[in-house]
């Protein structure tokens, strides 16, 4: 679906992006990991076109990208705004008119969007006299009113509020379904694990990790066993941390330490009943972490 | 194209549909009126205040002066010396002492006079025309002149200027209708420049900091929205412009009517025939002025104001996008406003000092032909006529000058726009402009 060759860009002597490979599958939620300052902002902006990459390719749908493109693009900045002065209705028509639609295309998807928001009686006020929530709704559907078939969002949950993150992250699932590819582009990792399909990791300008997170967890074995336990009989060896102990119930995280899982169960049975036992998977964050170490060592 | 179409048209409806347009483009054209009216209100009441009579007591020590009093001025001979017409003075009961030592008349020294207070040089400038002509009068009474005689000769002399034009037409002109059409419509070229382009400034910013920008400019190339936005902002004072015109030609074809029927029945007629006007100079104050309006091209006047406008709005304009691209909030684009301010400045004070006083000087030609200073310096030259050749050559550098700038400020507002947090400086943003993509 949307393919990035070997993307350099370089502001300066600063290096934003270097070599990076990526591949968005059609149709899935695609998160962009990194911290502040990684380059994730300027392969967005590379994607959207506002700006140019030094070399390296972009393609969409086996097409390099044209300004025919912007129409199947709906992007959703870090920091939004949008202009105080102007009217709901006003606002969102110029907005899609600018994306390609034409003039009664772009009432009826307001009319549309503003009718599945139930939000109608809003046309004719300001964005000065919304509330915050409010605005962001409009945003958002600034964003999809030409129904595109790539999304990219940078940093969606900042700024909202539960209640419209909640709304917002239906709405992306909704689209999902629907068949929109999106890509998410966060540092919060915690955010992501349950929302993406694949991941793709970037950090100081390079990408150091990418796939399903199923498969990057797994790639990453568990060095950990959490495990719960009743009736204890005797002291713990030392190297098994208790994380909470209460009423004769003991919640463990215990190292493999070159066991096997079974082995370790063996161990662990001799010292009361085992109620509870499953390998930890790493964070996103750990994982990253680690890998910023690794990186770094190499 | 047509999304630099809309965004023009979304800049022009934003701020056309507001109420303060509205205010200011009906309210505007009264404050002319409105300070002109405060002018004649403050000097009617000044007038007032002088209207006690102020007298002088004269000293004549050679016993040939005859002062008339005047309407503000009275003259009394009470006391013999200087002295005590002092002491009058300090008692407050004459306003000053005018001292006329023995002299020769064919060079008169050491007049002198007292008061209590620093003397108007209206009232210094009366005396001395007063002087000079009693004196006159003395000496050519010597020479055997009746005064009677010198009476009957003087006469008073008005002259009418008239422009010839190419085709042997003639017009009056009068260098003070000139100056005021000069002085008004520079001083509105510098007005407009100023706001519209703040506006620019203002919504680039807004646009900047709200990051609609990149929403924006993932749909249309930087150069378009920075283009649509002038355009449209331009298009905004135009309107304004046009509905001045209409409404102060509107309004003056209503004063004009008005005037014309309380006109006495002969200056009427004369004011609907301009060939007996010419054949007749002494047809009234009032109606020389209208006379003057009348001959005045309104038509070229407008049509050179709109291009002179337009042309020097989008050479600043642009450069007004360029800071607004640069900064992040209106209170950082000061630094950057000089180069901005200092040219239009020397337009603004060059009509005043240099085009006003002599339309035709070198300096004068010279402000009207750089394009940084000609929208405002021409304004004051053109109804005094420029020749074709000046023109066109002050509009073709015009146009090249806005080009350059267009240039120059596209290359800084399509890499500012997408900066944020530190502050540049003029190295940076030199930086930007030799960059290449």
């Amino acid at each position: 679906m949307l393919e990035i060759r070997q993307l350099n860009k370089a502001y300066g002597s600063h290096r934003a992006l270097t070599d990076l490979d990526l591949v968005v599958p059609e149709g899935g939620i695609f998160g962009l990991l990194g911290p502040n300052g990684a380059g994730k902002t300027t392969l967005i902006r590379i994607i959207n076109q506002i700006i140019e990459q030094d070399s390296g390719e972009v393609i969409l749908d086996g097409q390099h990208l044209t300004s025919e493109a912007i129409r199947k693009i709906g992007y959703l900045p870090e920091e939004r705004g949008l202009y105080k002065k102007m009217a709901v209705w006003d606002q969102l028509i110029y907005f899609s008119r600018i994306k390609g639609l034409t003039a009664l295309e772009a009432k009826q998807r307001v009319t549309y969007w503003l009718e599945k928001f139930e939000i109608s009686s809003w046309k004719n006020k300001k964005i000065e006299d919304l509330s915050k929530g409010m605005a962001q709704k409009i945003q958002f559907i600034a964003t999809v009113i030409h129904s595109p078939r790539v999304l990219i969002l940078d940093e969606p949950f900042s700024g909202f509020d539960p209640v419209n993150a909640a709304l917002l992250k239906n709405e992306i699932l909704d689209l999902k379904k629907a068949g929109t590819t999106i890509l998410l582009s966060t540092h919060r990792m915690e955010s992501v694990e349950l929302l993406c399909d694949q991941v793709a990791m970037i950090h100081k300008s390079k990408k150091i990790l990418d796939g399903s997170i199923r498969e990057i967890k797994s790639r990453f074995r568990p060095l950990e066993i959490q495990a719960s336990l009743n009736k204890l009989s005797q002291e713990l060896p030392a190297i098994w941390k208790i994380e909470v102990s209460e009423e004769g119930r003991v919640d463990l995280l215990l190292p493999l330490n070159g066991q096997s899982p079974n082995q370790l169960l063996h161990e662990l049975m001799t010292y009361g009943e085992v109620i509870a036992f499953k390998e930890r998977f790493p964070s996103m964050e750990e994982i990253f972490i680690q890998q910023v170490n690794a990186s770094a060592h190499a | 194209m047509h999304k630099v179409y809309l965004v023009i048209q979304r800049e022009y409806l934003a701020r056309v549909k507001k109420k303060s347009f509205l205010v200011a483009t009906l309210l505007t054209p009264l404050i002319f009126p409105a300070i002109m009216a405060v002018f004649v209100w403050l000097a009617a009441v000044e007038e007032k205040g002088n209207q006690s009579l102020r007298v002088i007591e004269l000293v004549d020590e050679t016993g040939l002066f005859f002062m008339e009093s005047s309407e503000q001025y009275a003259f009394s001979s009470s006391v013999k010396n200087l002295e005590e017409a002092k002491a009058l003075v300090n008692k407050g009961e004459r306003y000053g002492a005018l001292y006329l030592p023995k002299m020769e008349l064919s060079a008169p020294k050491g007049i002198q006079f007292y008061g209590l207070e620093n003397p108007s040089t209206s009232l210094i400038g009366y005396l001395e025309v007063a002087l000079k002509r009693k004196i006159e009068d003395q000496r050519l009474y010597s020479k055997g002149i009746d005064p009677k005689v010198l009476k009957q000769i003087r006469t008073e002399v008005k002259v009418q200027s008239l422009t010839l034009g190419e085709s042997g037409e003639e017009k009056i002109t009068d260098a003070n209708v000139n100056y005021a059409l000069g002085f008004l419509t520079g001083i509105l070229i510098y007005v407009f420049i100023f706001i519209y382009g703040n506006q620019i400034m203002q919504g680039v910013i807004e646009e900047k900091s709200t990051r609609i920008v990149e929403i924006l400019v993932s749909s249309l190339r930087p150069f378009q929205l920075m283009m649509g936005k002038i355009v449209g902002i331009g298009a905004v004072g135009l309107t304004q412009f046009l509905i001045w015109v209409l409404l102060v030609s509107t309004l003056s074809t209503l004063v004009m009517g008005v005037l014309g029927m309380q006109m006495p029945q002969q200056q009427a007629m004369e004011m609907a025939n301009p060939e007996i006007m010419a054949a007749t100079p002494d047809s009234g104050e009032l109606g020389a002025i209208l006379q003057v309006i009348g001959g005045i091209d309104f038509v070229s006047l407008v049509v050179a104001f709109v291009f002179y406008f337009l042309g020097g709005y989008l050479l600043y304009g642009a450069l007004f996008a360029a800071v607004g691209a640069a900064v992040d909030a209106p209170s950082d684009a000061q630094q950057f406003m000089f180069p901005i301010t200092i040219p239009l400045l020397i337009g603004y004070m060059g009509l005043f000092v240099f085009v006003l006083q002599d339309p035709s000087s070198s300096t004068s030609f010279w402000l009207s032909i750089i394009p940084l200073t000609s929208p405002i310096a021409m304004m004051g030259r053109i109804s005094y006529g420029v020749p074709f050749w000046e023109l066109a050559l002050s509009l073709g550098l015009l146009v090249l000058g806005f080009l350059g700038t267009t240039w120059l400020a596209a290359k800084i507002y399509r890499i500012g726009i997408l900066m944020h947090g530190t502050k540049p400086s003029y190295k940076t943003i030199w930086k930007w402009v030799k960059s290449s993509n």
